[in-house]
């Protein structure tokens, strides 16, 4: 405390004088941060030269979606903020991808992006981009820093941001001259933000109304969503379905967040969820959404969605609440506590009717392939992954049909173990991720789940794998074509393929002039012992699995359609 | 559709104009008007916004606000529990003949002539927008070559200030 008391009494004189590139840093560090993920250029230089010195450990991308990404995937499997750095310019607008995928998602992310001198900005200068203005929409905030005094407050506050309430990207622009000049440090005080104040406790009066409706309903269903992860509220979820005896059904953000192999679990509902799923949201009398945002991709026609269902909406986020549908009891607060609030007041009830209603679909419906001769079954190689991974894995994903097979064959039982590009569904995702998730992870069995296509989309990252000794696992469903593209195609627009067959690369050799080891798997008698030696072995390995070329997700709610007019 | 006005506290900081205006337009939201200025508080900046939709869209466009981390704070300004001003700046075409026509005209709405030469006026006319609009009608008659508008500001009636 003498300590503190001290540095609080010095004056400015005798202030210690930093650079604005050493203060950027010493508060990342202060925020806890020991990793981060970049690439260096030319107005990122001054934060690139006070790094040579920090203790931070930085990750070296092959590209700074990559390290996007990667600082995404960091932050989704730990909790913690993931951090990337770029220069200026392209190396600003090569993070937007990232960045709006961490939007969508809800991700902890802190951009930090150099930026051309004050007095060069607005002039069109070389690699000027207005980084502040082009991320607007897709940032929870930004900042373009202009007074290196100001920088440590900047830096406390934007992980505040980032990181309580709804969590979200935040970045910092930082001229290269803000960077270099030096001024005297001071600690930042408790971020103070008239704005910015979530609620964290549910509205009791309203928890007591939903207690009511759920005392009353007959047949209750729980669907849960990416909040249920972010807040960690697995342990309230399970208590709240088996006290409840309401089956769940979880969002593509939301699997893990309930374990996929509680007898109460329905497995994803929406688009490609269960049929069992999708038939509970039709015919359950009251909807308890947790954590989730009615996206377009689960509700299909919004007319017909839940249609007689009482609906309570559990959010951290108050803009979410009657966004989509209509809310009948909403209540806006983190869900973990919601949760515990809610279990303190409800009562255990029982509901053999509907208990017998679901097993009976489950039973009748299940979600299932159909053996096509030798040719691998993707949905068979993810199973293999699940079992011989005991299922705790943390499993990345691109997006597409692998993405959709994973989420439906791999029942996920942790949270943080399924991380996967939702809102905005981004090709190139699940390589970086994957490199962050092991980052973050050291020690755990990671896999990214890839399709052909996806996988060129970020494949330089294999090399940063290599250079880092991160022994991520890639799993190819190879294809040979933009599997969902070419369903859809199929489906939907007369099978005529356009644009959708692949010419791949030799993904062995690739994997083998990047350092990697590869494999090709074409027979099923393949398939166990090169994951086994993939998942043995320390260091980063590609599979290319040759798998059924014309094999579907299913089953499959055709865009706009009512959830029970499902396909397959 | 129901037009709404909303008074919009927020931190003076640049750039947090881009970040309303920009938000109601990736929402869909149509900006009827907009208008902002500084406060009797230094660092902030009271916006006067005017969007059309109906209630659930009207919603939608506060939380979203909300959301904003520089706004500080959104109330709704009921149109019979406040009062609402624009000023407009009217350059009319006022040939000889025709000129106490329109000084009758000005007198009637409380307007002012604040400029005047050979061929044309400037008249000033501060109400609320529908006395602005009858206004415009009425001097189309006789040429509007130019017009500006400030945007609708309100206060609400009543001893409360929108920040308690």
């Amino acid at each position: 405390m003498a300590k503190v008391s001290i540095q609080e009494g010095m004056t400015e004189m005798s202030a210690v004088k930093l650079s604005g590139a050493e203060i950027l840093l010493k508060s990342i560090e202060a925020e806890g941060v020991d990793t981060i993920f970049g690439y260096p250029g030319g107005q990122a230089l001054p934060i690139y030269d006070a790094l040579y010195d920090s203790g931070i450990r930085h990750i070296l991308a092959r590209h700074e979606q990559g390290a996007a990404h990667a600082a995404d995937g960091y932050a989704r499997a730990t909790g913690k903020p993931g951090v990337c750095l770029a220069t200026s310019g392209p190396g600003a607008t090569n993070l937007v991808t990232g960045i709006a995928n961490a939007y969508m998602d809800s991700v902890p992310l802190v951009a930090i992006t150099g930026q051309v001198t004050r007095s060069s900005l607005g002039k069109d200068s070389f690699q000027e981009a207005d980084i502040t203005g082009i991320t607007m929409p897709i940032v929870k905030h930004n900042y373009l820093v202009k007074d290196p005094a100001e920088l440590a407050q900047t830096v406390k506050d934007a992980f505040h941001i980032a990181t309580t309430g709804r969590p979200g990207p935040v970045l910092i622009d930082m001229p290269s001259d803000v960077s270099l000049e030096k001024v005297p440090y001071r600690r930042p005080g408790q971020p103070d933000l008239p704005g910015y104040k979530p609620l964290l406790d549910g509205d009791h009066s309203l928890i007591m109304e939903a207690a009511r409706a759920i005392a009353k309903s007959e047949r209750p269903l729980i669907y849960s969503g990416g909040g249920v992860v972010i807040s960690g509220a697995q342990e309230e979820l399970v208590r709240l379905a088996e006290m409840l005896l309401a089956p769940v059904t979880s969002t593509l953000l939301g699997l893990g967040g309930f374990p996929g192999n509680h007898p109460l679990s329905l497995g994803m509902l929406g688009m490609h969820g269960t049929k069992y799923a999708n038939f509970a949201v039709c015919e359950c009398d009251l909807l308890i959404a947790v954590g989730a945002r009615f996206d377009n991709r689960v509700t299909g026609k919004l007319e017909t969605f839940a249609p007689g269902a009482k609906v309570i909406h559990i959010d951290i986020d108050p803009a979410e609440i009657g966004k989509n549908v209509r809310v009948d009891i909403p209540i806006v607060g983190d869900v973990k506590r919601v949760l515990r609030q809610l279990l303190e007041v409800l009562q255990p009830r029982l509901g053999a009717a509907w208990q017998e209603k679901i097993q009976a679909w489950k039973k009748e419906y299940p979600l299932e392939y159909r053996e096509n001769g030798d040719s691998l079954k993707p949905q068979s190689i993810i199973r293999e992954i699940y079992y011989l991974t005991n299922g705790q894995a943390r499993i990345a994903t691109e997006v597409g049909q692998h993405q959709m097979w994973t989420a439906q064959y791999y029942s996920f039982t942790k949270p943080r173990s399924f991380i996967t590009s939702g809102g905005l569904g981004t090709m190139g995702f699940g390589l970086p991720a994957a490199l962050g998730v092991q980052v973050g992870c050291p020690g755990e069995t990671v896999f990214n789940i890839a399709g052909d296509g996806s996988i060129q989309m970020n494949i330089q990252e294999l090399c940063t794998a290599v250079n880092y000794e991160l022994p991520v696992n890639v799993a190819i469903l190879d294809n040979g074509y933009l599997g969902l593209v070419r369903q859809w195609q199929e489906m939907f627009y007369n099978r005529r393929y356009s644009q959708s067959e692949l010419q791949n690369p030799d993904f062995v050799k690739l994997a083998e002039a990047y350092g990697a080891e590869g494999y090709r798997v074409t027979k099923k008698s393949e398939v166990t012992p090169v994951l086994e030696q993939a998942i043995r072995s320390n260091k980063p390995v590609m599979i290319d699995f040759i798998i059924d070329r014309e094999d579907n997700v299913l089953p499959i709610v055709p865009p706009g359609e009512s959830l029970n007019k499902m396909l397959g | 559709m129901k037009k709404n006005t909303l008074a919009v506290l927020v931190v003076n900081k640049p750039g947090v104009l881009a970040r309303i205006s920009g938000l109601l337009s990736r929402r869909v939201v149509n900006i009827e008007s907009i208008a902002a200025g500084y406060t009797e508080e230094p660092d902030v900046t009271r916006i006067t916004l005017d969007v059309k939709g109906d209630e659930q869209a009207l919603e939608q466009v506060i939380k979203q606000l909300s959301k904003l981390i520089d706004v500080i704070k959104i109330v709704e300004l009921k149109t019979e529990e406040s009062v609402e001003r624009e000023l407009a700046l009217i350059k009319v075409k006022a040939e000889t003949s025709r000129r106490s026509e329109i000084v009758n005209l000005v007198s009637v709405f409380r307007a002012n002539i604040i400029d005047v030469n050979k061929e044309t006026m400037i008249i000033e006319i501060l109400g609320d927008e529908k006395k602005i609009n009858a206004f415009c009608a009425v001097l189309d008659d006789y040429g509007v070559v130019e017009l500006v508008r400030t945007g609708k500001i309100a206060l609400s009636r009543g001893p409360l200030a929108v920040k308690q």
